[in-house]
Formats: structure tokens, sequence, C-alpha cells
């Protein structure tokens, strides 16, 4: 059966405090889950009193300024902070985002900071991502085309062809809506997730690739794509603004069309 | 010892799916217009009491409408059910004999029920 509740060495205790030094009155709390594999201990969540006069005003600036600036043992991913390399995907007050997107000003209380749901924890704030990026490869992500290019350098498309790639290629890959989906959490071995779904529509749509009909035949399988049931949280989460449920509709759609 | 490409990509796409998906939403919508004309006539037959009930249900066309009706419900539950075990049993095995009990439980109660109404009607 799908596992409801967490085994014994998952249950989260209470970790340090790490109070203010200083005698600011703009503080605010930021609470983050620790792990660490290096030794046996559960768990815990740590508590960072923060001087926001001194401190960015994003999630990111917070995480980077506890790991400067309080204890340098926190372990995050990031790199661009301006969301488009996707790596800083996170659970942040109870909604998966990208930290560097976040900003602190939007929550009310305590920010509280968890590894995307779901997912085994390598470290502290970073999920392991191989079986999704596994399941991503699956799709073939790239252009598959047997007709060569007709001047010999780049294969055209009209503006309206172009058009139907919009909302796809902005994705950037975080996993933020694939770690949302209950679907995901109970079957991600097999269902590809919402976030691998719009990438296979962002190649079906696309007028370049040949290859339509075997991507259309590698996805029709009740577990890889039906286990989509427009429940939603994929669209809800994305901190880009995308919709990978309507994306899956698509998909659905042309299933049903090609009858 | 397997990558995880070979482990995500497991024994291919079983290439169906979307007739399951098709037939479920299709006995959904169709359930709508039998569900609004069932309910006010169920409402009046109660009133009405036992005897106006029979005679109903002996109307052809209120006895088609019925059949129809426990048909679809039971053939939409199963479709259903199958779906809410595949979520969450992951026991290959007890996978597969829970579905056979749903679908012949739901064969079972459809044929009994629809028996039912043609034994009043006839």
């Amino acid at each position: 059966m799908a596992d409801f509740a967490l085994p014994k060495n998952s249950k989260i205790v209470k970790g340090i405090d790490y109070p203010l030094e200083s005698d600011s009155k703009n503080t605010r709390k930021v609470n983050v889950y620790r792990w660490s594999p290096d030794d046996d201990e559960n768990p815990r969540i740590d508590s960072y009193t923060l001087d926001l006069d001194n401190c960015g005003p994003m999630v990111l600036d917070a995480l980077i300024k506890i790991k400067d600036e309080v204890d340098s043992s926190l372990t995050f991913r990031r790199s661009c902070r301006e969301g488009i390399c996707g790596s800083c995907s996170m659970n942040v007050d109870g909604t998966n985002t990208l930290a560097c997107l976040k900003s602190m000003d939007d929550i009310k209380g305590d920010i509280n900071i968890y590894p995307l749901p779901h997912m085994d924890v390598i470290k502290d704030l970073v999920p392991d991502l191989s079986k999704a990026y596994a399941q991503l490869t699956s799709i073939k992500p790239w252009l598959q085309s047997d007709t060569p290019a007709s001047d010999g350098k780049e294969r055209r498309q009209s503006p309206e062809e172009r058009e139907k790639i919009d909302g796809l290629w902005e994705c950037v890959l975080c996993f933020s809506c694939t770690t949302a989906c209950p679907s995901y959490w109970w079957n991600g071995d097999k269902y590809l997730g919402p976030a691998v779904l719009l990438q296979a529509y962002r190649w079906i749509v696309d007028s370049r690739d040949e290859n339509t009909g075997e991507r259309l035949d590698a996805l029709e399988d009740p577990f890889k794509l039906y286990r989509c049931h427009t429940i939603m949280n994929c669209t809800q989460t994305c901190p880009k603004g995308l919709n990978p449920a309507k994306a899956i509709g698509e998909i659905k759609k042309l299933q049903l069309e090609r009858q | 010892m397997k990558s995880d490409l070979a482990k995500v990509q497991g024994l291919g796409s079983a290439k169906h799916g979307v007739g399951h998906w098709k037939i479920q939403r299709l006995s959904a919508v169709g359930m709508i217009p039998l569900i609004l004309w069932f309910i006010p006539s169920l409402m009046l037959t109660i009133i009405s009491g036992y005897n106006e009930a029979i005679l109903w249900i002996q109307n052809p066309f209120n006895a088609t409408g019925l059949i129809l009706l426990l048909g679809t419900i039971f053939f939409h539950a199963s479709l259903g059910l199958q779906v809410v075990i595949e979520d969450y049993v992951h026991s290959e095995g007890l996978k597969i004999i829970s579905i056979i009990f749903v679908k012949l439980s739901s064969i079972l109660l459809g044929v009994l029920s629809i028996l039912c109404v043609l034994k009043i009607f006839l």
C-alpha cells in the first residue's frame, strides 16, 4: 500500500535555536529542515532569527545570509538567483517554489523551509532528483527530425507554429510541480509527473518535430500518463506561472484524437 | 544495479489507457441526464406510495431508464474503483485480485439490480 506515515527515522524533531545577536527591531524567524547523511540523527528544524535590515528581500537571500554568517553547514542548491536555473526549488511556507522568486514580504509569520516533498533527501534542502531526471531523459526532450533543414541551416516555423510552444519552453525544470503532485507521491516510479509531461508536450506540439506519433505511443499508458487526475497542484504551485495540467490535458486530447 | 533510466522505462508503454479514460468520462456524462430524470421521479413515487411505485416501474420508458441508470452506475463505479486501487495498492498480486473482485462484484450487483427491475416490469 501507499505509505501515509513517515518512517521512525524520518520523524522531525526540534533543532537548534540561533537567536539574533543584535538589537534590531526588524527581525524574522526562519525555520529550516536539517538532515545529514553523516550521522544517525533524525531530521530537525533549526530556527534562525535574522535582521531583515541587513538581508536581501527573497527567501534565497535569507538562506545565503544564514550560510554565510550563522551556519556554514546549511546545504541547499542555488545558482542564478533570478528564476532561470531552477536550482533553488524547495517548499517555502507550505508551497513548492523557487526560493529566489519568493519574497519574504509575501509570507506571514515565521518562514518555514523544507526540501521538495516526498523525494529522498541527500542533505538538508537538497532532494535526490535522479529519478525525475531519468524520467525526463525517457521522453527524449530534443528535436527529432529525419528531414534535413530546408536551407541546410535552420528549421523554420511560422509565428503561429512558434506560438504553440509558449507557456511550455519557459519551464526551468525545478520539479516544484512534480513533487507537489499526490499522484507522483504514490506512483512516482511509474507516473512521469507534470514537469516531464509538460516537456513531452513541448516536443509533441513543436511543428519541427517529426516523431509526434512515437512520442504519443510512448505516453499511452495507464501509469505514465493517466495517473494524472487533474488535481491541479502542479498549476497552483508553478513558480513560473505555467500550466502543466493543461499540457497534460492536451496530450490526453491528442491521444483521443488519433483513436 | 539497474540505471535510473532503465528503471523508469521499465517494460515500456502498455499502449492503452485512453479507452478507459474516455469511457469513464462518457459514462459520467451519461449519468447526468439519467440522474436528473431519476431523482424527481423517485421523489414522486416515494410520496405516492408502494403501489404507485410498482406501477411507475412497470411503465416501459421508466423501466428502460432505470436499467440504463443501474447499468451505467455499476459500470462507472467499477472503472473509478479500478483507478483508486491502481493509485494506492502497490503490491502487484493484491492489486490484480482487488481489481478482479471489484469488476466481478460490479457485474454481480449490476445484473442483480437489473433483474429486480425486470421482475417488477414483467
